[in-house]
């Protein structure tokens, strides 16, 4: 009778990491769409290839190299497949902390729900460098960013490795619970690596200082990528709880789900007004900045506090995003979409506020684990773009950003008008 | 009274409507149209499928002045529009019988 409900607690352990990752895969969408609503008309087709292109290479470089880098697996997922109930089922019942004990689940679910995490984190990038940056040069960087510098960061978070045999974060109280740091400002770092060495779109920034406005094409679109994420982010943060199956971690999962929904909304609310305040007016795109600002923030931290606390944090962030955006431009760092704002500062803004409420954590664990994580990124990325910009370059010609990069890279345009057949 | 219409590639249109609103020209329209004239367009393929992109993506401005401002808009138009690299475009001048403010009705030179 026991080894039924073993059974039982191993599928839905199981089915719940499926379930999550599902979610988190379907956050790739609304990024396309976040992203392509926030870029003129003239580039849609170009961003919504990078993202499609980006997610797929992402899940096969991790398949192929990332996920024995980051957890110790083999190289191409093999003897992911091979089961073994018996040995499971011996697993549960021989073990000291018993049914309330930590999750036992299927392997190749758990490859599922990190791969996933790993086209999020890829994903980042793919609106800060829009509108300017080669599509295969971009491409190229997904291969090494997915393959390689994220797992290796990766491997020293939720890896448990030393970093570089130096020192270990899980030891310094370092604590990051579904990836603020360990994705959203890892992701950030790489864009940010990238956006350096790209420049700014042609007419952002005027020769007098100005700072031109590009308008998104289509807002409702940005909108509906918004709401996309927000539900996918159930996922993110609910199944890095790592499991349903008793009472205690059900609960837990519950208060992920409230507060990751609390902290939306509390940096919608904030990034609302805070841009109303300084632009006398409701600012769609800031009021959805604000929201994904909010969702990265309780990334670090969803299960501790408490909801209104969740909802002040998330506000937090959705102060930040707007202050950071304003602040970028004003050091000419063109970022059409605010990744770095929201996943970048947020992010590390979401790490800071841990030990607050988790007393399990340090603030200095929590400043080294960021710099290490940052550093790492930046400068490896920094690296392979500075590689891949001496190889094949990584901007396109000026005519070819004025003209636009759908026809550039792309040859087909998003909304095409007057097309005649040969 | 003239009417200047200007066809003029899209990204020159903040250098022509400063060059015009430097020499005191106070009204503008603006439409986004497609078009080519002795620029070519190109072939592009849609799913293996061959098409032609003939009309290429540019803006018409048009502009009411009196006769008197007429050389000093070709001359700020063309400076302002000019690539050097084909497409840049064209400008026409057609005579303007009458002009109209609707809010005070005004008429003539005093309109534009």
């Amino acid at each position: 009778m026991e080894s039924n409900i073993f059974h039982l607690q191993y599928a839905i352990d199981t089915f719940y990491f499926l379930m999550c990752g599902a979610l988190v895969m379907w956050m790739a969408a609304g990024f396309a769409m976040l992203e392509s609503g926030l870029v003129r008309a003239k580039n849609t087709t170009e961003i919504l290839t990078k993202n499609v292109a980006l997610y797929a290479i992402a899940c096969t470089m991790y398949l192929v190299c990332g996920y024995a880098i980051m957890y110790d697996g083999t190289l191409l997922l093999s003897g992911i497949e091979q089961t073994d109930a018996v040995a499971v089922l011996g697993d549960f019942a021989s073990r000291e902390d018993g049914f309330e004990g930590g999750a036992i689940y299927s392997s190749a679910a758990d490859f599922f729900f990190q791969v996933v995490f790993v086209a999020t984190a890829m994903s980042i990038v793919s609106g800060a460098v829009a509108e300017r940056m080669k599509l295969w040069a971009f491409l190229a960087f997904a291969v090494v960013m997915t393959g390689v510098i994220y797992p290796l960061e990766g491997s020293w978070t939720w890896g448990g490795k030393d970093v570089f045999g130096l020192y270990n974060l899980g030891d310094l109280g370092f604590s990051d619970f579904a990836g603020s740091g360990i994705v959203h400002l890892a992701g950030a770092a790489a864009a940010l690596a990238g956006v350096l060495l790209l420049g700014a779109r042609k007419g952002k920034y005027g020769p007098k200082g100005e700072i031109r406005a590009i308008p998104g094409s289509n807002l409702p679109l940005a909108a509906l990528g918004t709401f996309i994420l927000w539900m996918g982010w159930f996922g993110f943060n609910g199944g890095s709880v790592l499991k349903l199956g008793d009472i205690a971690s059900a609960n837990s999962v519950a208060m992920v789900f409230l507060n990751t929904n609390a902290a939306a909304a509390g940096g919608a609310i904030a990034a609302l007004t805070t841009g109303r305040l300084l632009f006398g007016k409701a600012d769609l795109t800031m009021l959805l900045n604000g929201a994904i600002a909010g969702l990265v923030v309780i990334t670090a931290e969803p299960s501790t506090p408490s909801a209104l606390i969740a909802t002040l944090w998330g506000g937090l962030g959705g102060v930040a995003v707007v202050f950071s955006v304003i602040f970028l431009d004003k050091l000419r760092i063109d970022d059409p979409v605010g990744a770095i704002s929201a996943h970048g500062v947020c992010g590390f803004l979401g790490l800071i506020l841990v030990p607050i409420t988790n007393g399990d954590a340090s603030f200095s664990g929590q400043l080294i684990g960021a710099a290490t994580i940052f550093g790492w990124v930046f400068l490896a990325s920094l690296l392979v773009w500075g590689i891949i910009k001496a190889v094949m370059g990584v901007r396109v010609s000026e005519q070819e950003e004025y003209e636009g990069v759908d026809l550039a890279e792309c040859g087909m345009e998003a909304y095409p008008e007057f097309v005649t057949g040969k | 009274m003239k009417l200047v219409t200007a066809i003029i590639k899209p990204f020159k249109l903040d250098d022509v409507r400063e060059a015009l609103s430097e020499i005191g020209v106070q009204g503008v329209t603006v439409t986004e149209v497609k078009g080519f004239g002795r620029q070519k367009g190109h072939t592009e393929l849609y799913r293996g499928a061959e098409y032609v992109v003939d009309f290429l993506p540019k803006v018409k401005v048009e502009v009411a002045i009196g006769d008197n401002l007429l050389d000093q808009v070709i001359e700020s138009i063309t400076k302002a529009a000019n690539t050097g690299k084909i497409g840049d475009g064209k400008i026409f001048v057609t005579e303007l019988l009458q002009a109209i403010r609707i809010r005070t009705g005004e008429t003539g030179e005093e309109a534009v």
